[in-house]
C-alpha cells in the first residue's frame, strides 16, 4: 500500500503531503526532511527508486516538482511510479497544464483530486474522466452553496434595510 | 494560474512566498497562526466562510512544517456543518492534521456515522474518504457493519461503492475481526463480478488485503481473479477511459495477480490452464516501446506476471523464460527495468533449480555494483549476497573488497558486513578467511563492526592449524605504517596468544613482538589499551626463560597505568603485574585460551538486525530463513547474553582462574573475551563485595548465586504471597461470617475482571458486587454495583478502600443501608501513579440480620488497566530498541516453568493484556515482539516493547527481554508478564521447584521495602 505521498520541490519546499499509514506530527516532519534529502541530491538518468528504511520510495520529477509515494517493500514499484503519472494526468486536465503556482495557490484543490484517486493508499479510480465528473460535481456544489449564500444574505441585508 | 476563490489564503500564500528567508518566514507564520488563535477563540463571530479560509491556513502552515497544535478542533467541528463547503473542508483538513491516535477525532465518531448512513450521496462520500484515510479501531469496530453495508447495496452509484470498499479494506487492516469470514467470503466472490471498474479496482485491492490473511475462505474468489485477468489482458469489454497508454488497467491488473499469489496454488486444471495462457501471453507480448509511461505500465504488468509465475512454480520452460527476460533486462539502459531486473532476479533465488542459470548472469551483475545508481548498486550486493555459494564465493568476496574502497560511506558497513558473512560461510579454506577479514578491517577498518574481529579471533582460536598463520599475517599487517585500529586490536590478540609458535622464525622473538605492538601503542585509544597490556603479559608469559630486559620494559608500563583513570586498564595493569611476579601461577592462569563454543555467528545476526534499516531486500531474509532451522540460537541458552563476546562488561567483573572456568564447561558458564581473562558474567549486579574480589589471589567464587541469595528471597516471598493467598482469596474476618459463602470462585472472578472490564466481583446468597470499569490513559473510572439479592435491607454497609501506593483512589460515599432489591452504585475514581504491580483492595462488610460479613476483595486496577495497545512500524521500533540498551531500562530474563502454549496462544494472551504483538517484526517466527503504551502520572505515556524468544524444542521455558525508558517500569512490566506465563491463576502455594520462576534477576529497586509501608499493598500480600 502507499504509505505517504508528497509533492516536494527542487527548492525542498512540501507542497502537498498526505499521510495513509499513521505517523504522529515529529515522524511526518522528519519523513519529509530526510527523504527531500535523499531525493533532491539525486542526479538526473537514475532510476525512479530509492530505498528508504524498509520501504520503497517511488519519485519522478515534473518541471520543478518532485511528486513522491513511499510504498511497502514487496509492493510493485512501476506500478506506483504510473499512479504519480496518472495524478499529474488529471491535475493536468483540471488546471488546464498545470504549473506549480497552481498546486501553490489551490493546495486544497490537489487534495480533493487525491482524495479522489487514493484512499487507504490503494488506487480508487483510474478514469481519468470519472474523476473530472466528479470533481466539477463537487465544484459545482460548492458554487451552488456559495450563490445561495450570497442571495440569502442579499435578501436579508434587502430585509433589514 | 486559477485563484483558489479565496483572498485572504491567496495573500497569506504569497506573503509566505515573497520571504526572503526562513526567519520572515517564520515571522509572517507566527503572525498568521496568532492571527488565527485569537479569531478562534471568539468563535462566535466567525462566518463559516471565515472559518473555512482559517482552517485552510492552517493546513498550508502544517505543510510548511510548522507545529500546528490547537485550531483542530475547529477542523473537526466543521464536519458537522450542514452545508456541503464547510463540511467539505472540515473532512479534507481533518483527515490532513490528525492521525488515527488523535483524540478529536473520537468526538467525530458520530456526526461521520449518521453521514456514512444518511442519505445524501456527496457526505457519505466524504465520510468514507475519511474513514478509509485515517479511521482507527474504534472505527472499525462502531462502522465496519454499515460500510459493508453500502459496499453490497444496490441502490448506492459506484462512486459511493469503490470508496466503501477501500473504507472497508482500512477498517480491516485496523481490526480484522470487523470482516466475519464466514458471512462475507460470498460476497467478496460476488463483487469480483462487479461491472464498474473503479468499483472492482478497489474491490480488488480488498480482496488481496483478505487473502493476504486467510485465502482459505476466499477460494472461490480464485477463478473469478482469472476471469477478470483475462479480460483485460484480451481487453474485452474494457471501457475506452479503463485503458491507460492503451493498456486495459494496468493497476488492476496488477492487483489482480498480486491477489492470486496469495493462494497457494491453483488446482482447478481449467483455470490453471487459463491462467498460464494468460501469463504467457504477458510474457511473450511485452516488448519495449518509446512512450515511457507506456513502457511502465507494461513492465508493471509484466513483473508481477514473473512474480506469479515465480509463485505458482510453473512449469520449468516457462521459469527459464523469466529468467531469459530478467537476464536481459539487468543490462539495458533504462535504469527502473535494470534496477527491477536486480530485484527481481534476486527474488527468484527462492526458486529451485534456476541458481545456476542466474549464475551465468554473474559478470552483468558485478558490473552493476559499479553502476553510478545507489539503488541499482544496492539490488546488485542484494542479489550478489544472494546467489553466492561455494562455487563462486571467492570471486564474489574478492569482487566485494575490491568495491569496498571505492564503495560510498552508505554502503560500507553493509558491504563489509556481507563480505563477512559470506567468508565466513563459503570459505573454500580458512586462511582464505583470514586473509578476507584482515584484508576487510585494512580497507574499510572504520565500517568494520567489533563483531567482525571477534568471529575471526574465535576461528583463529578454535582452528589449531590457522593460528601460526593468523599469527604470521597479523605481524605483516602491524609493520605497516598507519594501520587502522581495529587491526591493531585484532593483530596484538592474535600475536600476543599465538605468536610463541612462531618464536622461532627470525623477527619473532617475543622482544621483537612486544617491539612490533608497543610501536602502535601511543597511537591508540583507551579501548584498545586493555588488549595491548594482555598481549604484553601473554609474552611475558611465553618468555621462557625470562628476559630481565624484556620483563623491565613491560613491567614499567603495568606500574605507568596502575593509576589510570580508567578502570578496566588500571585493573587489568594491576593484576597483569601481581601476577606476573608469582612466577609458574602465571603459566596457569594466562594459559592459552580455550576453544570457544560453537554458536550462530553473530553477524548473521547482525544482518538480520539490520535489515530494517539498511532495507535490505528478501535475499538476506531468505537466507535467515534457510539458515533457521540449523543456525537457530537453540546451542545458545545462556541467559544474559546472547551475542558471543560482547564488548567490555562493567569493569569490576569478577576475575576467575582459566583453569576454573574451563573445568566446569566453558561454553555456558564463561564469557570468553578476547582479552586473556576469562569474566564470569554475574547476573547479580555488582552491589556485592567485588572490590575485594579484585587483587586476593583471584578468590574463587561460590556456586553462582549463592552469594545474595537472602535479599532474593525477601522478594520471592512478597511476590509469592499474593498467589499463595489465592485459593483463600476471601478469607472471613470473623467466625461469625461463616456462615455466609461467596458464590463461585472470587479469584477467578478477579482475573476475569483483569482481562474485562466489567463483571461481577463477588457474589454470596445477600449481595451481589459488580464492577464496570473505563480506563483512559493513567485515569480510571470504576462503578461498583452494590446489589441486595434480598427481601430485606442489608445494614452497616462499609466499603473502603486500601489503595497501594501508586494508585490515588476515590470512592464516592457508599450508602449505610441497602434497600432491598436495590441497587447502588458507587464511582470509583482511580489513578495511577507510578508502575507498580500491587494491588488495591476493596474492604467490604455488611450486615445481614445478626451476621456481619465482611470480605476483602482485590480491585482489578491493575497494571495491564493502564495499558494501552499500539502497534509500531519496524522504522519505530528498531530504534527505540536500540536505544534502551541494557538494565535498567531492558532486562532480560530467561523465564522457566512457563505454561506451554502454542505461539498463536501467546500472541493473543498478549493482546487480551494490551501488548499488541507486531507481527513481521522478528524474523525469527519463534519469537514474539509486542509493544504497548504504559500511562502513569510519573512516566506520561510510556513506549514498553517486549520480545520474547521462545524455544520450539520446549515450550516452558523461554528468554524475555522489556525494554521502557522507565527502569521501574521495565522491571514491573517484565515481572507483570512473567506472572501472566508462569502462574496458573489459582496456584496455590509459592510455586516451587521446576516450576517455580527463577529469582528476579536485577532488581535493586524491587518494592517490597515500600510495599511494608502501604497498607493495600500489606493487605494485598495477606489476603
Amino acid at each position: 500500500m502507499i504509505n505517504f505521498v508528497c509533492l516536494i520541490s527542487r527548492q525542498g519546499k512540501v507542497r502537498l503531503t498526505k499521510w495513509y499509514s499513521t505517523y504522529s506530527q515529529k515522524e511526518r516532519s522528519k519523513a519529509i526532511r530526510e527523504l527531500s534529502g535523499v531525493i533532491l541530491s539525486r542526479g538526473p538518468k537514475l532510476c525512479n527508486f530509492v530505498d528508504w528504511k524498509g520501504h520503497k520510495v517511488v519519485y519522478k520529477r515534473y518541471a520543478s516538482l518532485y511528486f513522491c509515494i513511499c510504498i511497502d517493500e514487496e509492493d510493485n514499484e512501476l506500478e506506483a511510479l504510473e499512479v504519480i503519472h496518472h495524478f499529474v494526468e488529471i491535475l493536468d486536465r483540471y488546471f488546464g497544464s498545470v504549473c506549480e503556482l497552481d498546486l501553490i495557490f489551490n493546495f486544497h484543490k490537489a487534495y480533493y483530486i487525491l482524495d479522489e484517486l487514493l484512499i487507504a493508499g490503494e488506487l480508487q479510480e483510474s478514469s481519468k474522466r470519472t474523476i473530472a465528473k466528479l470533481i466539477s460535481a463537487q465544484d459545482n456544489l460548492v458554487e451552488v452553496a456559495k450563490e445561495e449564500a450570497s442571495s440569502l444574505s442579499n435578501i436579508i441585508a434587502q430585509a433589514t434595510k | 494560474m486559477a485563484l483558489s476563490g479565496m483572498r485572504g489564503l491567496s495573500v497569506f500564500i504569497s506573503d509566505v512566498r515573497n520571504c526572503q528567508n526562513k526567519e520572515q518566514e517564520r515571522l509572517r507564520v507566527d503572525k498568521e497562526l496568532g492571527n488565527v488563535r485569537t479569531r478562534f477563540k471568539n468563535e462566535k463571530g466567525l462566518s463559516p466562510y471565515e472559518k473555512k479560509k482559517y482552517v485552510w491556513k492552517m493546513l498550508y502552515i502544517y505543510m510548511l512544517g510548522y507545529d500546528v497544535d490547537f485550531g483542530h478542533m475547529e477542523a473537526v467541528s466543521l464536519i458537522s456543518a450542514p452545508k456541503y463547503p464547510e463540511k467539505q473542508v472540515g473532512y479534507i483538513v481533518t483527515a490532513c492534521l490528525l492521525n488515527e491516535n488523535h483524540d478529536f477525532l473520537r468526538l467525530a465518531i458520530n456526526t461521520v456515522r449518521n453521514d456514512i448512513i444518511g442519505r445524501n450521496e456527496t457526505f457519505q462520500c466524504l465520510a468514507l474518504t475519511l474513514v478509509g484515510n485515517i479511521g482507527g479501531r474504534e472505527f472499525a469496530e462502531s462502522l465496519a457493519a454499515d460500510v459493508q453495508k453500502l459496499l453490497i447495496s444496490s441502490s448506492c452509484r459506484p462512486l459511493v461503492r469503490k470508496k466503501a470498499a477501500l473504507c472497508l479494506l482500512r477498517l480491516y487492516r485496523k481490526n480484522p475481526d470487523v470482516v466475519n469470514v464466514d458471512g462475507w467470503a460470498d460476497r467478496m466472490a460476488q463483487l469480483l463480478d462487479e461491472r464498474d471498474l473503479g468499483v472492482l479496482t478497489s474491490s480488488m485491492s480488498l480482496l488481496v488485503a483478505l487473502v493476504s490473511n486467510n485465502h482459505e475462505a476466499y477460494w472461490s474468489c480464485l477463478p473469478k481473479c482469472v476471469k477478470t485477468l483475462e479480460r483485460l489482458a484480451r481487453n474485452q469489454d474494457i471501457p475506452q477511459e479503463y485503458t491507460y497508454y492503451g493498456i486495459p488497467s494496468p493497476w488492476l491488473q496488477v492487483k489482480t495477480m498480486r491477489a492470486l499469489q496469495y493462494f497457494p496454488t491453483v488446482e482447478d486444471p481449467n483455470t490453471r490452464r487459463s491462467l498460464f495462457e494468460v501469463l504467457q501471453r504477458i510474457l511473450m507480448g511485452t516488448d519495449v516501446v518509446k512512450n515511457v509511461n507506456k513502457n511502465n505500465a507494461s513492465h508493471a504488468v509484466l513483473f508481477e506476471a514473473l512474480a506469479l509465475v515465480m509463485h505458482l512454480d510453473a512449469e520449468k520452460e516457462m521459469m527459464s523464460q523469466c529468467v531469459a527476460l530478467l537476464g536481459k533486462f539487468i543490462a539495458v539502459r533504462e535504469p527502473n527495468i535494470r534496477y527491477l531486473g536486480l530485484e527481481n532476479m534476486t527474488r527468484m533465488l527462492m526458486v529451485t533449480d534456476v541458481q545456476d542459470i542466474i549464475k551465468r548472469h554473474q559478470a552483468q551483475i558485478i558490473t552493476s555494483l559499479k553502476d553510478p545508481d545507489i539503488s541499482i548498486r544496492r539490488r546488485a550486493l542484494d542479489l550478489l549476497y544472494g546467489m553466492c555459494d561455494v562455487s563462486n564465493a571467492k570471486d564474489i568476496v574478492e569482487e566485494l573488497l575490491q568495491y569496498l574502497s571505492s564503495a560510498d560511506f552508505a554502503m560500507r558497513e553493509e558491504l563489509s558486513l556481507k563480505a563477512a558473512i559470506l567468508a565466513e560461510k563459503f570459505a573454500p579454506d580458512l586462511s582464505w578467511y583470514v586473509d578476507v577479514i584482515l584484508q576487510l578491517i585494512d580497507k574499510a577498518g572504520d565500517f568494520v563492526s567489533d563483531d567482525i574481529w571477534f568471529r575471526v579471533v574465535q576461528f583463529v582460536t578454535n582452528n589449531e592449524d590457522l593460528q601460526s598463520y593468523a599469527a604470521a599475517k597479523a605481524r605483516e599487517y602491524l609493520t605497516k605504517p598507519a594501520i587502522h585500529e581495529t587491526m591493531v586490536k585484532v593483530s596484538a590478540y592474535i600475536l600476543g596468544e599465538y605468536g610463541h609458535l612462531l618464536a622461532r622464525r627470525p623477527g619473532y622473538s617475543p622482544k621483537e613482538l612486544f617491539t612490533i605492538i608497543h610501536e602502535k601503542h601511543p597511537t591508540v585509544s583507551t579501548s584498545t589499551i586493555p588488549i595491548l597490556l594482555s598481549s604484553y603479559a601473554k609474552i611475558l608469559m611465553h618468555t621462557q626463560p625470562p628476559e630481565p630486559e624484556l620483563q623491565n620494559q613491560i613491567w614499567t608500563i603495568f606500574n605507568k597505568y596502575e593509576s589510570c583513570i580508567d578502570v578496566e586498564i588500571q585493573q587489568r595493569s594491576a593484576e597483569y603485574f601481581a601476577l606476573s611476579r608469582k612466577g609458574a601461577s602465571l603459566m596457569d592462569i594466562l594459559a592459552e585460551m580455550p576453544k570457544f563454543p560453537e554458536r550462530q555467528s553473530a553477524l548473521i545476526r547482525k544482518a538480520e538486525d539490520a535489515e530494517v534499516d539498511t532495507a535490505e531486500q528478501s535475499a538476506i531474509k531468505l537466507r535467515a530463513q534457510q539458515q533457521m532451522s540449523t543456525a537457530l540460537v537453540v546451542t545458545d541458552q545462556r541467559p544474559p547474553n546472547g551475542m558471543p563476546a560482547q564488548p567490555s562488561i562493567g569493569p569490576l567483573s569478577l576475575v576467575k582462574v582459566p583453569s576454573e572456568t574451563v573445568d566446569s564447561n566453558p561454553g555456558d558458564q564463561g564469557l570468553t573475551h578476547p582479552n586473556g581473562v576469562v569474566y564470569k558474567e554475574d547476573p547479580q549486579p555488582p552491589s556485592q563485595d567485588i572490590i575485594g574480589d579484585l587483587l586476593g589471589t583471584l578468590s574463587i567464587e561460590g556456586p553462582p548465586g549463592a552469594v545474595a541469595q537472602s535479599p532474593q528471597n525477601a522478594t520471592y516471598e512478597a511476590e509469592g504471597a499474593p498467589s499463595a493467598a489465592d485459593a483463600a482469596a476471601l478469607v472471613p474476618v470473623g467466625e461469625e461470617s461463616g456462615s455466609v459463602q461467596p458464590i463461585g470462585n472470587i479469584n477467578e472472578r478477579f482475573y476475569a475482571l483483569c482481562l474485562k472490564d466489567s463483571g461481577v466481583l463477588y457474589e454470596d446468597p445477600n449481595i451481589q458486587i459488580g464492577i464496570k470499569a473505563e480506563w483512559r490513559a493513567h485515569q480510571g473510572r470504576l462503578v461498583l454495583f452494590l446489589g441486595n439479592k434480598n427481601t430485606a435491607s442489608l445494614g452497616s454497609v462499609q466499603a473502603l478502600i486500601l489503595p497501594p501506593t501508586h494508585l490515588k483512589m476515590e470512592l464516592s460515599l457508599v450508602p449505610e443501608t441497602i434497600p432491598p432489591r436495590a441497587q447502588v452504585q458507587c464511582p470509583l475514581e482511580v489513578m495511577n501513579l507510578r508502575p507498580s504491580r500491587d494491588v488495591a483492595v476493596l474492604d467490604f462488610s455488611y450486615k445481614f440480620g445478626p451476621t456481619m460479613v465482611n470480605v476483602k476483595l482485590r480491585l482489578p486496577a491493575v497494571l495491564n488497566k493502564f495499558l494501552q495497545p499500539i502497534t509500531v512500524s519496524p522504522e519505530e521500533f528498531f530504534p527505540q530498541w536500540r536505544s534502551l540498551s541494557g538494565p535498567p531500562l531492558k532486562l532480560q530474563e530467561v523465564v522457566r516453568g512457563v505454561r506451554p502454549l502454542p505461539l498463536p496462544e501467546m500472541a493473543n494472551l498478549f493482546n487480551t493484556y494490551r501488548l499488541t504483538v507486531c507481527p513481521g517484526l522478528d524474523p525469527n517466527p519463534n519469537n514474539l515482539v509486542a509493544s504497548t503504551t504504559f500511562y502513569s502520572e510519573t512516566t506520561r505515556a510510556m513506549l514498553c516493547l517486549v520480545r520474547i524468544e521462545t524455544d520450539p524444542a520446549d515450550r516452558t521455558q523461554l528468554r524475555m527481554t522489556v525494554a521502557s525508558g522507565d527502569p521501574t517500569l521495565t522491571f514491573e512490566l517484565k515481572e507483570f508478564i512473567k506472572e501472566q506465563l508462569v502462574s496458573i491463576p489459582t496456584a496455590p502455594q509459592r510455586p516451587q521447584g521446576p516450576a517455580a520462576p527463577p529469582p528476579p534477576v536485577a532488581q535493586i529497586t524491587a518494592p517490597p521495602p515500600a510495599a511494608s509501608q502501604d497498607p493495600g499493598a500489606l493487605l494485598a500480600g495477606l489476603l
